[in-house]
């Protein structure tokens, strides 16, 4: 053993010198540091301070909150994103179609992939836009049930429809008009989203998988199952193999769903209920079926040659992401502009044959075909008629309705 | 340079009183950004939450304080079972962390020599990587082709374990299992660091003198060594157990809908459900829970100092 202390000091001197700063006056104990921080708190947040906080109502301004628009003379708009949601090119650092945009109207978009999840963006947005202050953002891009919610608190402005005439034009008849923006006087879609199942041909070894009816009885998947956290997604597909429609439903036929996927729980059918992270679980095979994205699984075939999907034949569920204006953006007019472009067929073939999700737009197929032949036939990208019959929406929710039901899901889920 | 000189010298100082009172004053000066930091991020939002938790309302209405405390009342009987397991999940990790941790940190402050300043980049080495992408990182490690689950079943350890409960069936993933494990996995390193720090100050020759006095090694460890470690494991078990018991990360990754714990009801409760009161009501009954079992575990401990 050798000499431990590093100075030339004795050792008993040094053991003097730590024993008197730890245990004399000057020593900080936990207890007294506890102590101290306890104190303080106390003194100065007396009653009086807890009661002065709380949170404001929304603004129910219906219509939005526009600053003014300094669209002309600062030439640019911040558009914030979800991850790999746009097209690049092979350097991976520009967006062709935005720098097509830049050259064409000299508005340089300042692009953000910010958005990683709906509740999680809503909780950091929430407080600025209840307190009626800019967010920074001129363009964002939301999930429908949070668009939804986004209008109901008055926190997006209405769109000019005389700057949108090719959005007007071209948006396809199926994401026309949905119950909570009829007429899309406020949103209009960046990309539709096709939840089906998905499936490792490899895990499921024979096991055919046809409905959720398999996912959540068969027994030969206990454990191997995987859901979404999204609640809409897992209820409504649920929901439509129960014969029930999720654009009309009831509480009691609510409480039926989760009661049918509560069973399926108790039984260790379900392994996990999961956000994106699914792709993982999947292409592992520790999940051998699941409910999944249907862009995703565009993405995932083309890696992975075990990866599958089905439509069931009760139908699927159909969302939207939505481009959406906050209030207070400086720069509406930028972000109008940028809205109505990529719903000209080119520029949206160009995003519809680089990120495989839903086009909104109609007549993208002949463009999207002489970009990628293969994409303008995948039903996943472009709906044919017989799919689209079977496409469902999740019908507009309450406030009270959504805090109810997200209860019992989260219930479901553990949580 | 005129006013240089026109200054008064203030080398013969007449008074004692004006430098003797800055001086005493200089500690709270050099304490004042602390405590600022304190205050602002750690008080203010302690009161914010402690009003958020006693308010009722809804999003579109806004919430008042309306002193409801039967938020408190509701929040823990309905989620008292994710808070019992917090606890037996976080003292679980603990206790390992501390079997697997105290040998290491043995094995570092006496027999490492030249190779002590390795193997501790070796034990921090982990935290140059997020949190995140390490817990990804055991969902390979532990998938259901993967080679540990292949060993696991062929030794009929997961029979085990699935009698015990802590699995189920052919698989470790989405188990308490798994939960346990990535907890100790991340949070290892806060107890061998405290742990090294404490043995590394153990004179040498206390041992040489044990043995001296015929103490065999193991009662050397047990009279000697464990006792003079002791602020170590205390603050090395502290470090562990409170983020473990509050952490959601590794029950949402690596579990099931058996395993979410009190982290994971808050975080729904928070963003999911926008039933903010009563995630600020989960946040103070886990605070407090956490502080009097700490304050138990101490006085146990008889370690009023933490090194």
């Amino acid at each position: 053993m050798e000499q431990y202390e590093p100075d030339r000091l004795s050792p008993a001197v040094a053991a003097a010198m730590r024993r008197s700063l730890r245990n004399g006056r000057a020593a900080m104990t936990r207890r007294s540091l506890l102590r101290a921080s306890a104190g303080g708190a106390l003194t100065l947040g007396g009653l009086g301070a807890l009661s002065a906080c709380g949170i404001p109502a929304a603004g129910k301004t219906s219509g939005g909150v526009s600053a003014d628009d300094h669209s002309a003379k600062e030439k640019e708009v911040n558009f914030s994103n979800w991850p790999e949601y746009i097209d690049v090119d092979d350097s991976g650092k520009h967006h062709p179609t935005l720098d097509a945009f830049r050259k064409r109207t000299g508005i340089t978009v300042k692009y953000t992939e910010d958005i990683n999840d709906n509740d999680e963006f809503f909780g950091k947005i929430q407080p600025q836009l209840a307190a009626g202050q800019d967010t920074g953002r001129d363009l964002i891009v939301l999930t429908d049930w949070l668009a939804a919610r986004m209008i109901r608190l008055g926190y997006v402005q209405k769109l000019d429809a005389s700057n949108l005439p090719h959005a007007f034009a071209n948006l396809s008849d199926q994401f026309r008009s949905p119950d909570w923006d009829p007429g899309r006087a406020y949103s209009y879609v960046w990309q539709g989203i096709s939840t089906v199942i998905a499936y490792n041909k490899q895990a499921l070894d024979g096991v055919e998988v046809k409905s959720v009816s398999d996912l959540l009885d068969n027994p030969k998947l206990k454990g191997r199952v995987g859901l979404l956290t999204e609640m809409r997604d897992t209820v409504g597909m649920t929901m439509l193999d129960m014969g029930k429609d999720p654009a009309k439903f009831t509480d009691d036929d609510y409480d039926a769903v989760i009661a049918r996927l509560q069973k399926a729980v108790d039984k260790g059918q379900i392994r996990r209920f999961t956000g994106n992270d699914y792709t993982s679980d999947l292409t592992k095979g520790d999940f051998a079926a699941c409910v999944a994205w249907g862009g995703d699984i565009v993405q995932l075939q083309a890696d992975n040659p075990h990866v599958g999907y089905v439509i069931p034949d009760s139908g699927y569920m159909t969302s939207t992401d939505n481009m959406m204006i906050p209030n207070k953006a400086r720069h509406k007019t930028n972000a109008e502009r940028l809205i109505d472009y990529y719903y000209e067929p080119g520029p949206a073939a160009e995003l519809a044959a680089y990120v495989n999700y839903v086009s909104p737009v109609a007549g993208v197929v002949p463009y999207l075909a002489k970009i990628d032949k293969s994409a303008a036939s995948n039903p996943l990208i472009v709906p044919d008629r017989a799919m689209q019959a079977k496409s469902h929406a999740f019908r507009a929710l309450s406030s009270k309705e959504e805090t109810a039901y997200q209860q019992k899901f989260a219930k479901l889920t553990g949580a | 340079m005129a006013a240089v000189t026109e200054a008064p010298p203030l080398a013969p100082a007449p008074e004692k009183k004006p430098p003797r009172k800055r001086g005493r004053l200089v500690p709270y000066w050099l304490l004042l950004p602390g405590i600022l930091w304190l205050i602002i991020f750690f008080a203010l939002p302690m009161i914010y939450q402690a009003s958020t938790s006693v308010q009722t309302g809804s999003l579109e209405e806004g919430y008042k304080v309306t002193w409801h405390f039967a938020t408190y009342w509701n929040a823990l009987s309905e989620y008292w079972p994710q808070f019992l397991r917090s606890v037996l999940y976080a003292t679980a990790a603990t206790v390992l962390c501390l079997l697997l941790g105290y040998p290491l940190a043995y094995l570092i402050a006496f027999r490492a020599g030249r190779w002590r300043n390795l193997i501790m980049i070796l034990v921090i080495a982990p935290f140059f990587t997020s949190f995140l992408i390490r817990t990804l990182a055991w969902k390979t490690i532990l998938a259901d082709n993967g080679p540990v689950v292949h060993t696991l079943n062929s030794l009929h350890i997961l029979d085990l374990t699935n009698w015990l409960g802590w699995t189920a069936g052919d698989r470790v993933l989405a188990t308490p299992l798994a939960v346990v494990c990535g907890l100790t996995y991340n949070f290892l390193p806060f107890m061998i660091l405290p742990l090294y720090t404490s043995l590394e100050r153990i004179d040498g020759r206390l041992h040489e003198a044990a043995g001296d006095l015929y103490a065999k090694p193991f009662t050397t460890f047990r009279k000697v060594t464990f006792p003079l470690s002791m602020p170590g494991v205390v603050s090395g078990t502290l470090l562990t157990f409170i983020p473990a018991a509050g952490d959601y990360v590794n029950a949402d990754l690596l579990g099931s809908t058996d395993t979410r714990m009190v982290g994971n009801v808050i975080q729904t409760q928070f963003l999911r459900i926008l039933d903010y009161p009563t995630a600020a009501a989960l946040s103070f009954i886990l605070m407090a829970a956490i502080l009097v079992m700490v304050t138990f575990y101490i006085r146990r401990s008889g370690t009023e100092d933490l090194v």
